[in-house]
C-alpha cells in the first residue's frame, strides 16, 4: 500500500452552528487519522481547529468521534478502514463546542476541584513510605488515565441528559474516587461523597466508559462496581450499622475519617 | 458570533473598551510541566499570589511523555548509592561542563523531591521491602530511578496536578505568553493571549517564571509535541537575558523510524535498562566497538560480563548500550551510515529474545502498546527498529544556580529551558529530578523577591501593551505573504540537515544563510481566519520563537569547534581541553533581529568536589 486520497469530512463550526465539509486529502502507509487532519491544516485550511499535543496516545488531547466513535485521533489507524471509505471526524458531543474539533472541557477541570485530595498519615521513622506493590497495582492501574475524557463523552448519564452534569462526576473522576478510596495509606473514607455529590449511584454499568478507553482499564469493573459495593456495605450491611449504633467500627475504617 | 465569551462573560475583542483581561500576581509561572507546576507549588507554598498560564490544557504537557524515571540517590536498591556518586555520574555524563552547583544541588536535593510526590499521592512502583523502586539507566553507577512502570512522567504530570489543583492556585489553560514585560531593568508582567478567543491578557507581576520546556518542533524528527517552540528561551532573550550550552542538543538514540507518521517517537532508554541490546542488520551487537577512551574503565567489553552486569553489579561492568545517550545515539548513527541499518533505516532494539513475554509486559507497558497499536509490531516477540530523534536541549536561560535568577531582576526558569545543570549531555532521568529540585527553588526565590518589594512593584508600561498587541496581530495584517505551515517544515528540513547529529562548519554556515531566508519569508507570513481557536495564528506566533532558537544553536554550534556531549563536529572530532573550560553565551543582537555570541569561563568547582575526579 501506498499514497492514496482519503475521503475525508471534517466538521467546521463553532457554539453557533457549523456543518460537515470535504476535505479529500493525500495520505499514506502507516498513517493515523491526526496525520490526515495536519496535512489538511497545513495545506488547505490553516485556521482547522484541532487539540493535540503528544501524538502518541499519552497525553488525551486529541479526543473526537471518528464515524462517530468516540477516539483519540493519534490512535486511530487509517489502515483500519477501506481505501475507499469516507472518514467524518466530529467533536466529541457530549461537550460544548468551541470551534471545529475543540470542545469545551472545563466540566471536566471543575469536577477534578470538587475531590479531596489525598490524605496520607505520617512518613516512617526514616522518612519514608512502605507499601506493598501488590497493594498499588489496584490504583496504578487507575492512574494509568490519560485524561482524554472520552468515557465523560460516551457515559449516557451525561451524553443523554445535559441536565445530569451539575450532580454527576462521570466515569473519569469515580476511577480517581476509586483509586483514593483503594490507596493503602490513605486516610479519608470518600464512599459517602462518590455516592452523594459524584452521583455514583446514576451509573447504570453499562461499561460504554470501559468500551471506549484507549488505555484499555477496566473502569467499570475495577473501579465503579467494587466503589458501588463498599458504598453498599455501608450503607445497608446490619453489621456495621449496628457497629456504628454501639460504637464499634469495622475494620475497614481503621485510620480513615469521613471527609 | 456574540462579542462576549460564553463562559466568561468578557469582551472577546482586544479593541474594545475593556477588552483586555488585567490580572495583578505576585508570580506569573509560564509553562505547567513538572518545572511549572513544582514551580507554581512551591510559590504558592511561600504565600505568593501565583498563576499557571499554559498553552495546552492541564495535564498535557510534555512531561507526560517521561517514560523511564526519576534520577535520585535515595538508596532503595543500592545502599552504597549517595549524592556524591550521583554528582559525578552527572557531570561526567555532561562532559564536565555542567554547571557544578546545579549538579550538587540536583543530587542532594532529588530524593526528598521524590519522596515529597509520595505524600502527594504518586503510586511508584515498589522493591521487596516496600520502598520506592529503582531501576538502572544510562550513565548512572546504580539503579536510581524512582518509576512507575515506562510511564513515570504521567505519574509526575498528575500527582503535580492534582496537588496544585488541591491548593486552589489559579491555571489560565490554553493561552501563550507572547511578550515579558519590563519596568527598567526589572520584570513588570507579561502579555499573553487566550488561545480558545484570541482575546489578549495583561498579567502584572513583579516575578516571572519561565517553565516552558524545549525547542523539539525546530527539528523534522523529534519526540517532542507541537508545543516545543523555545517560547521559554526566546521571552528570556527578548527580555535580555542571555542563554549558554545552546549548541548541545540530545539526540536520544532511541526513536521509531516506522511507520512515517510516528517517526521519531520516545522509545524509553528503560528497555535497554532492563536488558535490551542493540543490534545491527547482521545481527551483530555493535555497542562493543563505540566504548569511548573516556568510559573505559567503567564498561564491560564482552556479552558475558555485559550479560552478567544485570544481576551481579558488583562483579562486572556496564554493557555499553548503558552507555550515556549522545555516544549511543552516535554509534547508532555511524552503524546507519555504514550500510548495515534495517529495512526503514534504524537499528533494532531486541528485548524479545531476552526477557520474557510476561517481564516486558510488566515493565514496559506502554512500549508495548506503542509498537502493537502504531506500528503492528510485537515486541515481545521481535525486535523494534530505532534510530536517533530530537529529544532534549541542554541549554538555555543562563541562571543563577541556587536561585533560577536569569540576568534579568524578576525573570526566573527553569527545567529544560534553563541551562547549566546538564553540561553537554543529560543523563536519561535527571530531567525529571531537574524539574522538581529547581522548580522548588524558582518558586521560593521568585516568591521571596516579590515579597521583599513591599508596595512598590515595578509598573506595566501602556506603551509596551500597546507594542505586544501589534506585535501579535501582525500575521493578520499582511496580505499575499506565505503560509507558517511551509515555513515551519522547510526549516525543520533545514535544522535536521544541516544542525543534526553529526555537523560540519559548512553545513552549518549554509543553515544560518538559510535560517535568515527563513527570517524574512517569516516577515510577510500570513494567517487565515480570525483570532478565534486559530492554529495558523498561534503557529506564526510560535514561529518567532523557533527561528530565533534555531539561529542561537548554529551560531553555537559553528562556534564550538569540537565534539563534546550533544555536539558532534565531523571536523573537529574530539574533545578539546581549551573548549572544556568555557561555555558559549548567546543574546539578542543590538537590533533585536539576530544573535550575539561570546565566550565566558566555566564556573571553577570548589577542591572539595574535584576530589571525586581525580
Amino acid at each position: 500500500m501506498s499514497g492514496y486520497l482519503l475521503k475525508l469530512r471534517i466538521w467546521r463550526g463553532d457554539k453557533d452552528g457549523g456543518e460537515i465539509k470535504d476535505y479529500p486529502v493525500e495520505v499514506s502507509e502507516g498513517e493515523v487519522v491526526l496525520d490526515a487532519i495536519h496535512r489538511v491544516q497545513g495545506t488547505q485550511a490553516g485556521d482547522l481547529a484541532v487539540r493535540w499535543n503528544c501524538k502518541a496516545g499519552k497525553c488525551g488531547s486529541c479526543s473526537a468521534e471518528v464515524n462517530g466513535r468516540p477516539r483519540l485521533m493519534c490512535m486511530c489507524r487509517l489502515s483500519d478502514f477501506e481505501e475507499d471509505e469516507v472518514i467524518t471526524v466530529t467533536p466529541m458531543r457530549s461537550f460544548p463546542v468551541i470551534r471545529d474539533l475543540v470542545t469545551d472541557v472545563s466540566f471536566n477541570y471543575e469536577k477534578a476541584k470538587e475531590l479531596p485530595a489525598f490524605a496520607p498519615p505520617e512518613r516512617d521513622a526514616d522518612g519514608k513510605r512502605r507499601m506493598a506493590q501488590i497493594d498499588v497495582e489496584r490504583g496504578q492501574e487507575f492512574r494509568k488515565c490519560i485524561e482524554c475524557f472520552l468515557c465523560q463523552n460516551t457515559c449516557h448519564v451525561v451524553r443523554d441528559h445535559e441536565d445530569n452534569k451539575p450532580a454527576f462526576a462521570g466515569p473519569r473522576f469515580f476511577l480517581r474516587y476509586a483509586e483514593l478510596d483503594m490507596h493503602p495509606l490513605d486516610t479519608h473514607d470518600r464512599r459517602e461523597l462518590a455516592q452523594g455529590a459524584a452521583g455514583l449511584g446514576m451509573c447504570n454499568i453499562t461499561k460504554c466508559c470501559t468500551e471506549v478507553c484507549p488505555e484499555g482499564i477496566k473502569i467499570t469493573d475495577n473501579a465503579i462496581i467494587p466503589l458501588k459495593e463498599r458504598v453498599v456495605d455501608r450503607k445497608y450491611d446490619p453489621l456495621v450499622w449496628l457497629g456504628n449504633k454501639i460504637g464499634l467500627r469495622n475494620k475497614d475504617y481503621d485510620g480513615r475519617t469521613d471527609s | 458570533m456574540s462579542d462576549r465569551h460564553p463562559m466568561t462573560g468578557n469582551l472577546m475583542s482586544g479593541e474594545a473598551q475593556g477588552g483586555m483581561e488585567r490580572h495583578a500576581y505576585d508570580v506569573v509561572v509560564i509553562g505547567a510541566g513538572g518545572a511549572g507546576l513544582r514551580a507554581a507549588i512551591a510559590a504558592h507554598d511561600a504565600g505568593a499570589r501565583t498563576a499557571i498560564v499554559c498553552k495546552s490544557l492541564l495535564g498535557k504537557a510534555h512531561t507526560v511523555m517521561a517514560e523511564g524515571g526519576i534520577a535520585a540517590a535515595m538508596g532503595n536498591r543500592w545502599p552504597e548509592d549517595n549524592w556524591e556518586v550521583h554528582f559525578r555520574d552527572t557531570m561526567r555524563g555532561g562532559k564536565m561542563l555542567n554547571n557544578w552547583r546545579m549538579a550538587q544541588l540536583h543530587a542532594q536535593e532529588a530524593p526528598e523531591r521524590v519522596q515529597e510526590l509520595e505524600d502527594w499521592g504518586a503510586l511508584f512502583d515498589r522493591t521487596d521491602d516496600g520502598l520506592i523502586s529503582q531501576r538502572d539507566f544510562g550513565g548512572h553507577k546504580y539503579a536510581r530511578l524512582a518509576h512507575v512502570g515506562d510511564r513515570t512522567g504521567l505519574e509526575m504530570i498528575r500527582t503535580l496536578q492534582q496537588r496544585a489543583v488541591a491548593l486552589g492556585i489559579d491555571v489560565f489553560m490554553e493561552c501563550t505568553v507572547t511578550d515579558v514585560f519590563k519596568d527598567g531593568d526589572a520584570v513588570s508582567g507579561a502579555f499573553a493571549y487566550w488561545r480558545e478567543s484570541g482575546r489578549f491578557i495583561v498579567f502584572e507581576a513583579p516575578s516571572v517564571i519561565l517553565a516552558t520546556g524545549g525547542i523539539g518542533k525546530s527539528f523534522k524528527v523529534t519526540s517532542n509535541s507541537w508545543e516545543y517552540t523555545g517560547d521559554g528561551h526566546a521571552l528570556a532573550m527578548r527580555a535580555g537575558a542571555s542563554l549558554i550550552n545552546m549548541e548541545f542538543v540530545q539526540f536520544h538514540p532511541t526513536g521509531m523510524v516506522w511507520p512515517p507518521s510516528v517517526k521519531g517517537l520516545l522509545v524509553t532508554e528503560s528497555v535497554r535498562g532492563d536488558g535490551g541490546i542493540l543490534k545491527n542488520s547482521q545481527g551483530e551487537r555493535f555497542m562493543f566497538d563505540y566504548i569511548p577512551e573516556f568510559f573505559k574503565a567503567e564498561t564491560a567489553d564482552t556479552v558475558e560480563e555485559a550479560d552478567a552486569w544485570y544481576d551481579d553489579k558488583k562483579n562486572n561492568r556496564r554493557p555499553p548500550e548503558l552507555l550515556p545517550r549522545d555516544e549511543v545515539a552516535r554509534a547508532i548513527n555511524s552503524e546507519i551510515k555504514a550500510g548495515r541499518g534495517t529495512p526503514h533505516g534504524g537499528i533494532y532494539l531486541d528485548i524479545a529474545s531476552r526477557r520474557t513475554p510476561e517481564f516486558i509486559r510488566k515493565r514496559l507497558p506502554s512500549m508495548y502498546h506503542q509498537f502493537k497499536e502504531l506500528a503492528d509490531v510485537d515486541i515481545t516477540a521481535e525486535p523494534m527498529e530505532i534510530g536517533p530523534t530530537c529529544h532534549y536541549v541542554m541549554g538555555g536561560v543562563e541562571v543563577d544556580a541556587d536561585t533560577q535568577e536569569s540576568a534579568v531582576t524578576g525573570l526566573y526558569a527553569v527545567g529544560e529551558c534553563s541551562g547549566g545543570m546538564h553540561g553537554s549531555n543529560r543523563l536519561g532521568g535527571n530531567s525529571l529530578g531537574d524539574l522538581l529540585v529547581f522548580g522548588k527553588r524558582a518558586g521560593e526565590s521568585a516568591t521571596s523577591y516579590a515579597s521583599s518589594l513591599g508596595g512598590t512593584r515595578p509598573q506595566v508600561d501602556e506603551a509596551d501593551v500597546k507594542a505586544a498587541q501589534a506585535s501579535a496581530l501582525a500575521p493578520f495584517e499582511v496580505e499575499g505573504g506565505e503560509n507558517p505551515y511551509t515555513i515551519q517544515s522547510d526549516l525543520q528540513q533545514s535544522m535536521n540537515d544541516l544542525v543534526g547529529i553529526i555537523r560540519t562548519r559548512a553545513e552549518l554556515e549554509e543553515s544560518l544563510r538559510e535560517i535568515e531566508a527563513f527570517k524574512e519569508r517569516a516577515r510577510t507570513m500570513v494567517v487565515e481566519g480570525h483570532r478565534q481557536y486559530n492554529p495558523g495564528w498561534h503557529l506564526a506566533l510560535d514561529l518567532r520563537n523557533m527561528l530565533i532558537v534555531s539561529e542561537c544553536i548554529a551560531k553555537a554550534a559553528l562556534a564550538r569547534e569540537e565534539s563534546r556531549g550533544g555536539h558532534t563536529r565531523d571536523d573537529f572530532p574530539g574533545p578539546s581541553d581549551e573548549w572544556g573550560t568555557k561555555n558559549l553565551v548567546v543574546n539578542l543582537d543590538a537590533a533585536g533581529t539576530g544573535v550575539d555570541l561570546h565566550e565566558k569561563p566555566l564556573p571553577e568547582m570548589p577542591d572539595e568536589l574535584k576530589g571525586y575526579f581525580a
